[in-house]
């Protein structure tokens, strides 16, 4: 663990006009899906201030590597071997150590292994599409997998989710709790995506696209990609007035 | 001209999707090789302190159908009203109670289920106590940015009915959508995401 001071101030609040709102038609299922009442505001209480944290025993050595972790036989999978790297940050710009990032992708065909996915792509017999890992004392994480393929999706008759692989995130707090996606830098699908439309700033949009990080490419081997996320910040708790036993 | 204040803004939320269980629940969709379990399947062990518990619940769409793909992660204090979390300074939480639980709805009914204890009391900001509560957070495909509510319980009506929270919910008539049901011997938290009974939702 960081031997840094514990914080346990409340988050900054959230930007609801950077973040996308619940309705969204041209993206229909959010239709039924959607609140349609407002939301409650709740300045943070202990219940929101603070979050479960998960340690290194949770979880295995080789969980952020793809290309090996479902593989039974050995083989590696097909497509294109890419790292994906960066670092959790706070809106501060304070690197978050100890968050816990969970990812999933579709393989290099576009299809992913799950039981209620019908596309026509086939299936890795050495592809997984999930993994894991905790930051470490300076904020950062890298996966090792293949480049997922683009996807046809029912919404309108002819639409197609551009590259791209899901991220869960916890950081130190269960407000902070985000689970977005990350697109991959001149993918001409991005703009394209009822999906990725629903965020309603264009500047919003281009935080989720992960440039082609040639410094870190490993020569004759893996190309890079840089995705770095950014959680809500926490604010100070200088001059509050703390009760005794809160 | 002043100094830039030099915030980051936080990165944009996109939904989870309808195979979110490959990332979050792999084993639920039959990838058995990678994890050993799916984070969150336990939150309790033999020694964990308090009342054992079981919470049920689906959620539904603006038609009343159920959601089968949401994911439905909770946060909760122990027995005794401590999180086991870094940020909690009052005390130290039951090492036995983890206090956060991940379930994915059922393939087929959409229903989750926590087996958990009745968490304590917790203070509000200004100290008075809040009624015990489980923190939930929904996501599931079409589902732009995950969903916060809270479950409170059916058998704390006094506490209820001074809770900080629940009395400041101005249409009154919504509260019963933040209290579980007692239902043979479970309590069922069921979630409207839309609709004469919509949930009511947090913005945190």
């Amino acid at each position: 663990m960081s031997n840094k001071k514990v914080e346990t101030g409340a988050f900054f609040s959230r930007d609801r006009a950077w973040q996308p709102p619940a309705f969204t038609p041209t993206y229909k299922t959010s239709v039924l899906r959607s609140p349609r009442k407002a939301l409650l505001s709740l300045d943070n209480t202990m219940s929101e201030i603070t979050g479960p944290v998960f340690g290194h025993n949770q979880i295995g050595e080789f969980d952020n590597d793809l290309l090996l972790n479902f593989s039974e036989t050995g083989e590696l999978p097909v497509g294109e071997r890419i790292i994906v790297h960066g670092r959790v940050l706070d809106e501060r710009g304070v690197p978050v150590p100890g968050a816990l990032i969970e990812m999933w992708q579709a393989n290099a065909g576009g299809r992913y292994r799950h039981k209620k996915e019908t596309y026509l792509a086939p299936l890795d017999p050495n592809f997984g599409g999930c993994g894991r890992i905790i930051t470490d004392d300076n904020g950062f994480y890298s996966f090792r997998t293949v480049k997922p393929g683009p996807y046809p999706w029912p919404n309108g008759v002819n639409d197609w989710r551009p590259a791209h692989i899901h991220f869960s995130v916890f950081g130190h707090g269960f407000a902070q709790r985000l689970i977005t996606q990350m697109y991959f830098e001149g993918d001409p699908l991005i703009w394209k995506c009822p999906i990725v439309r629903a965020i309603p700033d264009e500047a919003a949009v281009n935080q989720l696209i992960a440039p082609l990080d040639m410094a870190n490419t490993i020569p004759m081997d893996s190309l890079a990609y840089k995705f770095d996320i950014v959680l809500r910040g926490r604010r100070s708790t200088l001059f509050e007035n703390r009760r005794e036993g809160n | 001209m002043t100094q830039p204040l030099e915030y980051l803004k936080e990165t944009p939320s996109q939904t989870a999707g309808p195979y979110v269980h490959i990332g979050c629940t792999p084993n639920f969709t039959g990838i058995n090789n990678v994890y050993a379990e799916d984070l969150g399947t336990s939150m309790v062990n033999d020694l964990t302190e308090g009342e054992r518990i079981t919470v049920k619940g689906t959620v539904f769409d603006g038609m009343g159908a159920p959601v089968k793909d949401a994911l439905v992660e909770v946060w909760q204090a122990d027995a005794k009203g401590l999180y086991n979390s870094p940020s909690e300074m009052r005390g130290a939480a039951d090492p036995n109670f983890t206090g956060w639980g991940r379930c994915p709805g059922d393939m087929e009914t959409g229903e989750f289920t926590f087996e958990t204890v009745k968490p304590g009391v917790v203070p509000f900001k200004d100290g008075r106590p809040m009624a015990p509560h489980i923190t939930f957070w929904v996501v599931a495909r079409g589902i732009n940015i995950g969903l916060h509510t809270r479950m409170y319980f059916p058998d704390e009506d006094a506490a209820n009915k001074s809770d900080p929270i629940l009395t400041r919910i101005e249409h009154q008539q919504r509260v019963p959508t933040l209290i579980a049901k007692k239902e043979d011997g479970i309590y069922r938290f069921d979630i409207h995401l839309q609709g004469d009974n919509e949930t009511v939702f947090f913005d945190i």
